[in-house]
C-alpha cells in the first residue's frame, strides 16, 4: 500500500438549504466509506477559504490565495491505495465532482533509502 | 422521518428570522446570506469533522458569531433593526442581545413574527404563501416554483416583488401586541391553509413534495397553537382539518403508485394517530361558537375520519356541512364536492343534476376532478359512452402524470359493463 494525498478544489456556496444538506449527506457517507474499506491514512483537515501568501525572496506577503472559487484548496486528506491509479480511481466517488470542482491526487514521497 | 431529515430548510427559516430581528426587515437579504454562510461553513468541516452532535445548535452558533462579525462591521454604516438599534451601540450589549434573540423561546417568537409579517395585507395571497415557504421552510426560488407548479422566472419575480414590499414596511410584525395580533391572525390562518391545500389538492406530481407543504402548514400551524394568541378556536379548526385530511395521505397513493380516490382507498393506511389529534383538535376548536369554513371543512373530514368504509359515510350529515360551507364560503369547487356528496347519499341522477345547476361553471370547466364526477355518476348509470367522454376530458385535463393514469384507468372502466 502508497500514501496518496487528496487535496480537494472548490467549493460549493450555492444551492438551496436542501441541496446543501443532499451535497453534505453524500459526503458524509463517501468519507464512511473510505473509512470502512480502510483507505482513510489521515482524515486532514478543512482549510479556510482565506490566508496569505508569502513570496520571494523578499518575503512579501500578500493576502490570499485569491484563486478562482474552483481552485482554492478547501481540504486534504491523506489515503491508502494499492497505486496512483487506484488512488485516482477511488476518489471518483467524491462529490466534490458534482459541483465542479477537482480532486488533485499526488503521491506521497517515500524516502528510499 | 429521519431526525436530521430537511435540517437544512427547517434550520434555515429558524435562523433568517432570528438574525431579521436584529439586523431588520430591510436587511433580509443580508440575514440570507449569512443563514447560507452558515451552511457553507458546515459543508466544509462536517465532512472532515463529522456531524455535529447536535447539528442544528451548531449550526445555530456558526449563524450567531457571522451575525455578531456584520454587527460588528457594519454597525456604523447601516442601520439595522430600529427595535434594537440603540443597544447595538454599544460593543457590551452586542453580544449578550444577539444571545438573547437565540434562545430556545425567542426563536419561535422570530419565527412567528416572520410568519405575520409575510402575511402583509398589502401583499397578495399567492405572494404571502410562496414568502412563507420560501423564508420560513427553506425553500429555494426554484424549489417554490416547483411546488406551485409554475416557472422560476415567475416565481422569483413573485417572491422579490413581495420581499421588496416587505422591506418597505419597516419593521418586522409585533407578536406580542393583542390588538394587531388578532387582526392579522385571519390572514395567517389563510396563509397556512392555502399552502396545506398547495400540498394536498395541488398539481405537483411529487408526491414527496406534496407531502412536505402538508408537513410544513401543520409545522407552523402549531407554532400558532404554541402562543397564547394564537391558540383559538379557528387556529384549532385549522389545525384539525390539516390533521384528518394528512391521516389520509398515506393511502392516497396505492403499492403500484397510482392515485386512489377516497372510496378505494385503503382506510387501514390512515394515519390513526393523526386522526386522533385532529379530532382533538376539532373538540378544541369547539370553544368558541364562532364557526368558520376551517370548522366545517374539519367537521367534514372528520366524517370521513370515523367511517369504517366509504359505503358507511354518513352522507347526509356530509350535505348539511356543505350547505353550511357554502353559506361562509361558496366557491365552484365547494358546489362540485356537496354536488358529489348528494350524489352519493340521493343517488346519481340526483348528483349530476345538481352539478348541472352549478352556477358560473365556467373555471370548473379547467378543472379535471369536474369532468371526473360527472363521468362517475354516469358510469353508475350504466351510460357507458358518455361516461367514457367525461373521463377522456379530465385525460386531457390531467396536471400531472398521476391524475393522468387514473383519468386513464377510469377511462378503462367504461369499457367493460359491469354496472356497479
Amino acid at each position: 500500500m502508497s500514501e496518496f494525498t487528496y487535496l480537494f478544489r472548490g467549493r460549493n456556496t450555492s444551492g438551496s438549504p436542501e441541496e446543501m444538506q443532499r451535497h453534505l449527506e453524500k459526503w458524509v457517507a463517501w468519507m464512511k466509506d473510505l473509512g470502512a474499506s480502510g483507505h482513510i491514512k489521515e482524515q486532514g483537515h478543512p482549510l479556510e477559504g482565506t490566508g496569505k501568501v508569502v513570496r520571494g525572496a523578499q518575503k512579501i506577503i500578500n493576502d490570499g490565495p485569491y484563486a478562482e472559487a474552483k481552485d482554492v484548496v478547501g481540504g486534504y486528506m491523506v489515503i491508502e491505495a494499492r497505486d496512483l491509479a487506484h488512488a485516482a480511481e477511488i476518489s471518483k466517488g467524491c462529490p466534490i465532482l458534482d459541483v465542479g470542482g477537482s480532486v488533485e491526487v499526488r503521491p506521497v514521497q517515500k524516502l528510499n533509502m | 422521518m429521519e431526525p436530521t431529515d430537511h435540517l437544512f430548510r427547517r434550520e434555515s427559516g429558524r435562523m433568517v428570522a432570528a438574525i431579521t430581528r436584529i439586523f431588520g426587515i430591510h436587511n433580509l437579504s443580508l440575514a440570507e446570506d449569512v443563514v447560507q454562510d452558515a451552511f457553507c461553513r458546515a459543508l466544509e468541516v462536517w465532512p472532515f469533522r463529522g456531524v455535529p452532535e447536535n447539528p442544528s445548535a451548531w449550526l445555530m452558533a456558526t449563524a450567531k458569531n457571522r451575525a455578531l462579525d456584520v454587527l460588528r462591521r457594519a454597525r456604523t454604516a447601516r442601520t439595522f433593526a430600529p427595535e434594537v438599534g440603540r443597544l447595538l451601540k454599544s460593543e457590551a450589549a452586542l453580544a449578550p442581545l444577539v444571545d438573547e434573540l437565540f434562545a430556545a423561546n425567542a426563536i419561535k417568537d422570530g419565527l412567528l413574527r416572520m410568519m405575520f409579517s409575510c402575511c402583509h395585507p398589502l401583499l397578495p395571497e399567492e405572494a404571502q404563501v410562496a414568502l412563507i415557504l420560501h423564508i420560513l421552510c427553506g425553500f429555494s426560488v426554484s424549489e417554490t416554483a416547483a411546488a406551485f407548479v409554475t416557472t422560476h422566472a415567475a416565481m422569483e419575480k413573485r417572491i422579490t416583488r413581495a420581499k421588496k414590499a416587505l422591506a418597505k414596511s419597516k419593521r418586522l410584525f409585533d407578536v406580542s401586541a393583542g390588538v394587531e395580533f388578532s387582526s392579522r391572525l385571519p390572514a395567517v390562518h389563510r396563509a397556512l391553509y392555502l399552502l396545506f391545500n398547495e400540498g394536498y389538492h395541488g398539481a405537483s406530481a411529487e408526491t414527496a413534495v406534496r407531502v412536505d407543504l402538508c408537513r410544513e402548514a401543520m409545522r407552523l400551524t402549531a407554532l400558532l397553537i404554541e402562543h397564547p394568541l394564537g391558540a383559538i378556536s379557528t387556529t384549532y379548526a385549522l389545525a384539525a382539518l390539516m390533521c384528518l385530511d394528512a391521516a389520509r395521505l398515506p393511502a392516497r397513493v396505492d403499492t403500484s403508485g397510482n392515485l386512489s380516490s377516497l372510496f378505494d382507498q385503503n382506510r387501514s393506511q390512515w394515519d390513526q394517530e393523526l386522526i386522533n389529534e385532529g379530532l382533538k383538535f376539532l373538540q378544541l376548536s369547539t370553544s368558541a361558537p364562532e364557526i368558520t369554513e376551517y370548522h366545517v371543512e374539519a367537521a367534514i373530514a372528520s366524517v370521513h375520519a370515523r367511517a369504517p368504509r366509504a359505503g358507511e359515510t354518513d352522507w347526509n350529515t356530509i350535505v348539511s356541512l356543505y350547505d353550511t360551507l357554502t353559506t361562509l364560503r361558496s366557491s365552484p369547487v365547494v358546489a362540485l364536492n356537496r354536488a358529489i356528496a348528494i350524489g352519493q347519499n340521493q343517488g346519481p341522477e340526483q348528483g349530476l343534476e345538481e352539478i348541472r345547476s352549478i352556477p358560473n361553471p365556467n373555471r370548473l370547466t379547467a378543472y379535471p376532478f369536474y369532468w371526473a364526477a360527472l363521468g362517475e355518476f354516469e358510469l353508475q348509470l350504466a351510460r357507458y359512452d358518455v361516461a367514457r367522454e367525461h373521463f377522456a376530458t379530465a385525460v386531457a385535463l390531467a396536471r400531472n402524470p398521476m391524475e393522468r393514469g387514473f383519468f386513464k384507468r377510469r377511462v378503462a372502466a367504461t369499457q367493460i359493463p359491469n354496472p356497479v
